[in-house]
């Protein structure tokens, strides 16, 4: 059956690394979001810096978009290198064209076994005609074409990326859209990208990367300390350009041991302070995210997560750091994790870290991904909110100064540097009300109770999770997945199947009586998540109360879900 | 006789009513009545002074003075001094640890502070020892000293951290001696007044697992020759002394390392233009 209505269509470049493709991605990201419509690009690259295979997939869509679509209506091959590595992330199928240059190499296996119509872009004859010309600005200019978008919609995205090279490249580059438009025809493309709506809205393109730092900045985050890993690494560029525009600052550190001791020491300092990373650096961090717990210093950590253990695969997307966010810390040591589930979300989910950190004196884990982190998208402008850290701070202190106060609200006014009659040390050990070294098992319970209490206590509102629908049936999910779930429910939706969401944006503490209530009436959960180890259902299954009737979908990375996966979830059993 | 101004403030403002846990005879009581008297002569109310540490027998010192402090885990007292000098450069950041937490576990950080260059003062009272987990070598240990994790020694050769923290960029190196309590005083005002990475290796002898520490007293001299600013002679000095020459060895003019802090006046609305379509 036809799964859904085309609202979408999607398109990918491919290339060798160093041929440009991410980058006719972005144009025409640019160009195709200039002109109304919304998209999503991102790119899946090999280790090489220069040289490997490289893929931009775009979804070119009339409202925005989370997700990519079950297949691909079009391939741009400006060549085919290694092309046969992008075998599973690429479905194809007998409506997708293949726009290529048959001098540069044989169709791949994959791509002729789907029945793909392939249609020759002569590219290497056109540089040859034109030395000024490149290769993959004729890509684009072909995809205009077979888009139905005029070529002169690249114009202002070519003008603006080049304006630093010079007039000659931009005339260089323009024209070479001009002739890749001309080499093709309309009207070969099955799928149709429909006319925008008019949106009254203002729109943003952005990356997931961009809106966690753009979050944090606007929810008061003021120091950052950088160590560079893939794929976290742009939140920090991102931070040291805007941190310095707003009064702040970030330092690189020598390591990761080093980024989180000195967000440490920035916040006990009064800033507040971030730091972001990936798998590997978060396990060197976790023994400083203790300490973070133990002397109450807010932080915020955030793990764009990728394929683990170890190394694993550093530019790709997995969920599976779940368990060292949720247990990585030695002791009972409370802290906050929260999860965006959009490119836009991350905007507020950043932000509400941010203010939680301050809020409660506590390290707040923030779990994005590769695949929300370092794609790009077209969204709606993100509603402001009033989530700004507010740190208690004591200020004119009369008496005795206790920073660890058993006298009063579990969040305890603190002191900052320069304060007179403030002094106490902030310790790793655990301590008195004064914060002196106390091995003493009174002392050692009472803190512990405080630094729960003070977590329990919080009232975390609606923020804890995004609901949708209602019935019977329930998936729940989280993170990135939560863009395919929405799309492949309202898939189901359509053959009558009435499915409810519940994607909770805050894994740590859990909310049981939320969680009961939002599951009220289900009979039967099924569980949606990308970790081989199905660490979010063994979460769940630890701290919820759920239907007896539950289907795990634990799908290893790096693929990412589509939303035919998730509609073939809801209907397979019931159909057959 | 000319009456002198009164100083502002004693050793006792800067030290708490906590009573240290090290052993009897320990060099670091020394150590911290040269920290707390050179506070003292350097005039800043003990709210202005931050005492930052890792894990180990040195690293107790913050809790014992009356200044912001902060212990640490270990081998992190430099990042952590780090991001509060950053934040706050009025405050006067003073690291104290030990051979084990600051050249071993701590030992990538100690190369970085000393090339970031940051006015940050790093104290390391160093006792060729693991004291606080019942002597184990350190970096700094003879490589034939007999323990029970390294039965006959670890046939390893100790390094000179004073040597690393000149090929680091550090910005002034002096070595000290934990029994004399008045040159250590002057070193660590020195240090602190001098701008950037200030590095003082203390030898703070530990009586309990290395009591035959006790013979420092009569070994320790002071420098023959004043510090240079030439770090390649301070390093040859070094190299071919006796490792007991106390005094400033190196005096660096480095500019200090300042964090670009930019303007506070732009509006958060600014930082959204970028990704306006």
């Amino acid at each position: 059956m036809q799964l859904a209505e085309i609202s979408s269509v999607s398109l990918a470049f491919l290339g060798s690394g160093g041929a440009g493709v991410i980058s006719t991605g972005e144009l025409l990201l640019e160009a195709a979001c200039k002109n109304g419509w919304y998209g999503l690009l991102t790119r899946s690259v090999g280790p090489q810096i220069r040289g490997g295979e490289a893929a931009a997939m775009l979804r070119l869509a009339t409202q925005p978009v989370d997700c990519h679509a079950d297949r691909f209506d079009l391939l741009v091959a400006v060549d085919w290198l290694n092309a046969q590595r992008f075998a599973l992330e690429m479905p194809l199928g007998p409506r997708t064209i293949a726009l290529c240059d048959p001098e540069s190499g044989a169709v791949p296996e994959f791509v002729r076994a789907a029945g793909v119509r392939v249609i020759e872009l002569p590219l290497k004859a056109m540089t040859a005609a034109n030395p000024e010309w490149r290769p993959n600005m004729i890509a684009l200019g072909a995809a205009l074409r077979v888009l139905g978008l005029p070529e002169d919609a690249a114009r202002a995205a070519i003008e603006n990326r080049f304006g630093d090279k010079g007039a000659a490249v931009i005339v260089a580059s323009l024209a070479a859209v001009k002739g890749g438009a001309d080499a093709v025809e309309s009207g070969v493309l099955p799928a149709r990208l429909p006319a925008p709506a008019a949106s009254g809205t203002a729109r943003w393109r952005i990356s997931g990367n961009q809106a966690v730092g753009l979050g944090a900045v606007r929810g008061g985050v003021r120091f950052a300390a950088a160590y560079p890993i893939t794929p976290a690494t742009e939140i920090l560029e991102w931070l040291a350009l805007n941190l310095a525009k707003v009064g702040g600052a970030l330092v690189q550190a020598e390591d990761e041991l080093a980024s989180i001791n000195m967000i440490i020491g920035g916040s006990y300092a009064g800033a507040p302070s971030i730091t972001a990373t990936s798998g590997p650096g978060l396990s060197l961090m976790v023994e400083g995210i203790g300490l973070a717990t133990a002397a109450e210093v807010p932080i915020v950590v955030v793990d764009v997560m990728r394929g683990g253990p170890s190394t694993g695969i550093p530019t790709k997307s997995e969920q599976s750091d779940l368990n060292i966010a949720l247990y990585g810390m030695h002791g009972d040591a409370p802290h906050i994790v929260v999860a965006p589930q959009s490119v836009s979300d991350c905007v507020f989910t950043a932000q509400w870290a941010t203010y939680l950190a301050e809020a409660m004196q506590i390290p707040v884990l923030l779990l994005s991904d590769q695949f929300m982190g370092q794609a790009h998208a077209a969204i709606d402008r993100p509603a402001d909110v009033a989530f700004v850290g507010q740190r208690r701070i004591a200020r004119d202190i009369a008496g005795t100064y206790r920073r660890y106060s058993l006298n009063g609200p579990n969040v305890t006014a603190m002191a900052l540097p320069g304060t007179p009659g403030g002094q106490y040390t902030a310790d790793g050990l655990s301590h008195s009300e004064r914060g002196t070294p106390s091995s003493a098992a009174s002392d050692h319970r009472a803190q512990l109770d405080k630094r729960a209490n003070k977590v329990h206590e919080f009232d975390f509102g609606d923020h804890w999770a995004t609901l949708h629908g209602s019935g019977e049936i329930a998936v729940l999910t989280w993170g990135s997945v939560t863009g395919a779930v929405l799309e492949g429910i309202a898939l189901a939706r359509t053959d009558g199947i009435d499915v409810r969401v519940i994607a909770p944006r805050l894994l740590l503490p859990a909310q049981p009586e939320r969680m009961a209530a939002a599951l009220g009436g289900v009979r039967e959960l099924i569980v949606i998540e990308q970790s081989h180890g199905a660490q979010f259902y063994r979460y769940l299954r630890a701290h919820y109360h759920l239907p007896r009737n539950v289907r795990v979908v634990n799908s290893a990375g790096p693929l990412p879900l589509r939303p035919g996966d998730i509609y073939r979830e809801l209907t397979a059993e019931r159909a057959a | 006789m000319s009456a002198e101004p009164k100083p502002a403030y004693k050793a006792s403002d800067f030290k708490s009513d906590i009573a240290p846990i090290w052993c009897p005879g320990c060099g670091d009581y020394h150590v911290l009545l040269s920290i707390t008297r050179a506070l003292a002569q350097l005039g800043k109310p003990p709210e202005q002074v931050a005492i930052v540490s890792g894990i180990g027998c040195s690293s107790r010192i913050p809790a014992y003075t009356n200044c912001y402090g902060f212990h640490g885990v270990h081998g992190r007292a430099l990042p952590i001094a780090t991001g509060l000098k950053v934040i706050r450069p009025d405050q006067t950041v003073i690291v104290t640890t030990g051979d084990g937490d600051g050249y071993s576990i701590g030992g990538n950080h100690f190369l970085h502070a000393c090339r970031r260059n940051l006015d940050l003062t790093m104290i390391v009272m160093d006792n060729h020892i693991y004291g606080m987990t019942k002597g184990q070598p350190s970096p700094t240990t003879e490589p034939d000293l007999d323990t029970a994790l390294t039965p006959g020694g670890t046939g390893l050769r100790p390094f000179n951290p004073l040597v690393i923290a000149l090929a680091s960029g550090a910005n002034f190196v002096a070595r000290a001696f934990a029994g004399n309590i008045g040159q250590t005083t002057s070193i660590i005002v020195d240090a602190v007044t001098h701008p950037g990475f200030s590095f003082v290796e203390i030898l703070s002898p530990c009586v309990t697992f290395r009591p035959d520490q006790r013979s420092w007293k009569t070994q320790v001299h002071p420098a023959p020759v004043d510090a240079t600013d030439d770090p390649a002679r301070a390093a040859r000095r070094i190299m071919t002394d006796d490792g007991f020459n106390l005094g400033v060895l190196y005096r660096g003019n480095r500019q200090p390392y300042t964090p670009k802090f930019g303007g506070s006046g732009c509006d958060l609305s600014e930082l959204e233009r970028e990704f306006e379509l």
